[in-house]
């Protein structure tokens, strides 16, 4: 699994790659709020593009960062999510949110 | 019914087997010619379960996992995940989706995916005793390759 992030202007975007799991996720986690605490974004992407699997624990990683971002009144946003991870997405509500990307959410 | 072929998997509760367990389950679950939704179906309800006995049943201490995943024909598939770790006490209460009693950003949601994702799921716990998910899935009729 790896995090790769990237600035421009005052979107801070989180490539994730490989698997989130329970294993993962604590890693995952770390390394984007140390980036968010420190650059303060006005909307954070989280993209799921190149993510091969997901369970429950990803969903904990999106709820916790879509706390991270109200606290630093920003706003988060989910988008590249292939198939099953919308799935996984779907089956915990998180249309609710409002944070999944419409058109490649499913 | 007997099964036409079947698989035992026993790890210790290391977070790193997660990924182990589940891709293992899948492997052999690739017999029965699943679709890629099928596995990712099947592999997401073994990592939620293993997960559970890592994070609930052996919470302060690495205890053992066992796995027991039997192949029937007309593509039946069935995962028993076992653990002999602190148990539930109120199981009902467990399954409930969003009730959680870890911290760490646990989504409360290991049993509303396993339920979902899986044709049955049955769960018997003894506090104190330990934990046995039970899981079926009947896969899109196909072919038995064993």
């Amino acid at each position: 699994m790896s995090v790769k992030i990237e600035h421009r202007d005052k979107v801070m975007t989180a490539y994730l790659e490989g698997e989130i799991d329970h294993h993962s996720a604590r890693s995952i986690r770390e390394q984007i709020d140390d980036e968010a605490q420190q650059s303060k974004p006005q909307t954070l992407l989280l993209d799921f593009g190149r993510v091969s699997f997901m369970d429950s624990s990803g969903i904990g990683l999106v709820m916790g960062r879509f706390r991270l971002m109200s606290e630093l009144g920003g706003s988060l946003k989910v988008v590249n999510t292939p198939p099953h991870i919308a799935k996984v997405m779907r089956l915990a509500g998180m249309e609710r949110l409002n944070v999944l990307e419409k058109e490649n959410g499913r | 019914m007997k099964p036409v072929n079947e698989m035992k998997l026993v790890i210790p509760s290391r977070s790193a087997n997660e990924s182990y367990a589940r891709v293992a389950v899948a492997a052999f679950a690739a017999q029965l010619d699943p679709t890629i939704e099928e596995i990712n179906d099947i592999k997401t309800a073994v990592s939620e379960a293993v997960t559970n006995c890592i994070v609930h049943a052996y919470r302060d201490k690495i205890g053992t996992i066992f796995l027991t995943v039997k192949l029937f024909e007309e593509g039946k598939i069935s995962i028993k995940i076992r653990d002999s770790g602190c148990g539930i006490e109120n199981v009902e209460q467990a399954m409930e989706p969003l009730f959680t009693t870890a911290g760490e950003e646990r989504a409360g949601l290991g049993f509303a995916v396993m339920e979902s994702f899986m044709d049955k799921l049955t769960v018997r716990s003894k506090p104190g005793k330990g934990t046995t998910v039970s899981m079926e899935k009947r896969l899109k009729a196909r072919p038995l390759r064993v």
